[in-house]
């Protein structure tokens, strides 16, 4: 043998030696993949949310138990909330190049129902969606690889039905935004509100990104109601809804959606809005207390749209591989609703190693989490919604639903 | 009586006014891209984004002043800044001309080459106003708001309908008639604006009697660009700013440039309020009115939904091209 193919052998032995050495570091770490749309018309709010579920990891990390000291490691992707082709494709990335064990999201109802169509469901990995909240999702034909830790629309159309209903309001009209969301949003409200004896006099959508809603308004103010109910975005058409009817007086009191949640509500209309109410997805207790605080600690917002729900998702797919006792992407499925609801001892948001510890000593482990998280039905989350008042240029809390 | 009063009143609060507002708008773009047709004979497809830019430099002006603490009493500061908005619109329009619209009439090329390089014009602008102010919507009307507010004027009356006047509306309305009105002042009596109407009419006859072309060329693109910053920044302050918003707004300004007959700056103005009622009364339900007159309709009585309402404008379009191509001051064919 010449030195030269000595020396070449001893390269290649070596090569396959360090392989083999990255291969085993490779498999201490568990990949999650992150995909919400960090360009897009969520873009302000999609960073928290990645933030708050890398949030969870790292605690989990920082505990040293999930399976015996395995750590998990984020893949961000971007779903970019509108485009369903690149969002399947950023998906497939996640799914088959970066093989993660779970996917944390999609953001936007749309982009979701195409990633778990074409993706999660022919690939089987499970997909937790902190914000999607489309109704199609509940009958989706996802083999249960799909959840959501953020509530279906059509449990707040109840909601703003009930708030409505406790403010005796008995005729309103429906602005909603022209996309997935509003149309099914709307539909949930309207069927909602007149099982309960109140009359929509019209149910109209917008059109987001224009210039002027006069005549949206004028159509809406022609068919008239007690209050205007807007379902749509607070720096889009919906404001601009807002605003069109502040103008011509067409309505004082306005009901705000979820979408329709903002300081910037306030800053661009002022009086326009005092009095008006409405709802959003929220929760008091200890879990979201402590969230707020592990989430302030760590330099994020936890008054954000989405944090706590982003934190749970993570939280869950970590506490279902525990109990699962692998990184299968099938048992964690099987795991999911195991964790996720009782019997078992109530964790915590900040919480999450007393929870791994539970399940590796072969307890059971019911997440409560950071947004008292429930799993009903196809796995989503049964959801409480805190209704509040503008007054006084503020958003004030009334209750808990 | 008072239902007839009620009736008239939410009437012209949702319908006359706003398409009053809107339809003066539309004019003043229209006027531009009217005269630049007369005149250097062809279709500017990139006035919509010529009307962004302007209103651009007039929003950012219009901060700096906020900025520096400068405001305008209870009018709008962007009033202040129109000016400088304008230079900055007339500037780009002459640089534009310079590079780019000069070459190919030193070709003598065609009508439709000139076309394409204003589409091509238009991507450009379009971009530059991205870069620098972004596509999102800007609001930067300051001052008051209201000449009259809808609760002011039911308390004044005692009507069960009030009517909301608000103040961008009043100085769309003023501001578009003074522009008008000089306008046709200076075509009809200044020595540049009968040359003008000299080229236009017959450009060769023009210039056998001394008329300078690039003399008549540069006025033109001055008044176009003027006419557009002002049409941009009057819809900027009734509505808002966006630069997509301006983009679609061409189909609207193209239609009553058409209708009114191309090239006839009376047409235009008049092509502007056709549009502009068009697209509102069509688009308005008319419930309210009508339960004030006295009927008790039961449904909406709107004869399209409002998602419609820019295919008015081609179903506008298609129909003066069919029936009178010329256009109701007869115009041009195009």
């Amino acid at each position: 043998m010449s030195s030269r193919t000595r020396k070449l052998l001893a390269a290649s032995v070596a090569g396959a030696a360090f392989l083999a050495a990255s291969a085993a570091a490779q498999a201490e770490d568990v990949k999650i993949g992150i995909i919400l749309g960090f360009t897009g018309p969520l873009e302000s709010i999609t960073p928290g949310m990645a933030a708050s579920a890398e949030l969870a990891m790292k605690e989990i990390n920082d505990s040293g138990l999930l399976l015996d000291g395995k750590k998990l490691v984020s893949v961000r992707a971007d779903s970019t909330c509108i485009d369903n082709a690149a969002a399947t494709a950023a998906a497939e990335r996640l799914v088959t190049t970066e093989n993660v064990s779970a996917i944390v999201g999609a953001d936007c109802s749309g982009v979701t129902i195409g990633i778990v169509n074409n993706v999660a469901v022919p690939n089987g990995v499970v997909m937790i969606s902190p914000s999607a909240t489309s109704p199609a999702l509940s009958d989706i034909a996802d083999n249960d690889y799909f959840f959501r830790t953020s509530p279906s629309d059509a449990r707040q159309g109840k909601v703003i039905s009930d708030v409505l209903g406790s403010k005796d309001v008995k005729t309103v009209a429906v602005s909603y935004t022209n996309n997935d969301y509003g149309k099914a949003f709307s539909d949930s409200f309207v069927s909602a509100f007149e099982a309960a004896g109140g009359k929509v006099t019209i149910a109209a959508p917008h059109d987001d990104g224009k210039g002027d809603y006069s005549a949206e308004v004028g159509a809406l103010a022609a068919a008239g109601g007690e209050a205007l109910v807007v379902l749509g975005y607070v720096d889009q058409g919906g404001v601009g809804i807002i605003r069109a009817a502040v103008d011509t007086g067409a309505f004082e009191t306005f009901v705000l959606g979820d979408g329709m949640y903002g300081q910037s509500l306030i800053a661009a209309m002022g009086d326009g809005v005092e009095g008006s109410y409405g709802v959003i997805p929220g929760t008091e207790g200890e879990g979201a207390t402590k969230f707020a605080e592990a989430a302030t600690a760590a330099g994020l917002d936890p008054s954000s749209s989405y944090t706590g729900e982003s934190y749970d998702a993570a939280a869950l797919i970590a506490l279902a591989m525990q109990k699962a006792g692998s990184t299968d992407r099938t048992a964690i499925r099987d795991a999911m609703l195991d964790v996720a609801n009782g019997p078992g001892e109530k964790i915590l948001a900040g919480d999450l190693a007393r929870g791994l510890q539970i399940l590796k000593d072969g307890g059971d482990v019911d997440y409560v989490g950071a947004t008292n998280v429930e799993l009903i039905g196809p796995g989503e989350a049964a959801g409480t919604y805190r209704e509040y008042v503008i007054e006084g240029g503020e958003f004030k809390t009334v209750q808990f639903r | 009586m008072d239902g007839f009063l009620n009736a008239l009143v939410v009437f012209a609060n949702f319908v006359f006014l706003p398409g009053l507002a809107y339809g003066a708008q539309l004019a003043l773009g229209a006027l531009g891209v009217t005269l630049v047709y007369g005149i250097l004979r062809f279709s500017n497809f990139a006035h919509g984004d010529l009307m962004a830019f302007g209103t651009m430099i007039t929003i950012l002006v219009t901060w700096w002043l906020m900025g520096m603490g400068i405001n305008f009493g209870p009018l709008p500061t962007a009033l202040l800044a129109l000016p400088i908005g304008i230079f900055g619109a007339v500037a780009m329009a002459l640089f534009i001309d310079r590079f780019v619209f000069r070459f190919y009439r030193k070709q003598r090329s065609d009508g439709i080459v000139f076309v394409m390089a204003s589409v091509g014009v238009m991507f450009v602008l379009n971009g530059i106003v991205r870069l620098i102010i972004g596509p999102n919507e800007q609001r930067f009307a300051d001052g008051e708001r209201f000449l009259i507010t809808v609760k002011e004027f039911r308390d004044l009356t005692g009507l069960a309908e009030g009517l909301a006047v608000r103040l961008p509306v009043a100085i769309t309305i003023v501001v578009a008639i003074m522009v008008v009105a000089a306008l046709f002042w200076f075509l009809q009596r200044s020595k540049t604006g009968k040359a003008m109407r000299a080229y236009s009419d017959n450009e060769d006859l023009a210039l056998l009697s001394g008329i300078n072309p690039d003399r008549v060329v540069m006025v033109t693109w001055i008044i176009a660009a003027s006419l557009a910053t002002i049409a941009g920044v009057l819809y900027g302050l009734d509505k808002s700013f966006r630069p997509f918003t301006y983009f679609q707004l061409l189909l609207p300004i193209f239609a009553s440039a058409i209708v009114g007959g191309i090239g006839q700056p009376l047409g235009a103005i008049a092509g502007g309020f056709v549009v502009a009622f068009s697209e509102v009364t069509l688009t308005y339900a008319y419930k309210r009115v009508l339960e004030y007159l006295g009927f008790a309709p039961d449904g909406l009585v709107q004869l399209l939904s409002t998602e419609y309402k820019f295919a008015i404008s081609f179903v506008i379009l298609v129909l003066v091209l069919l029936i009178r191509p010329t256009g109701i001051f007869k115009g041009r064919v195009l």
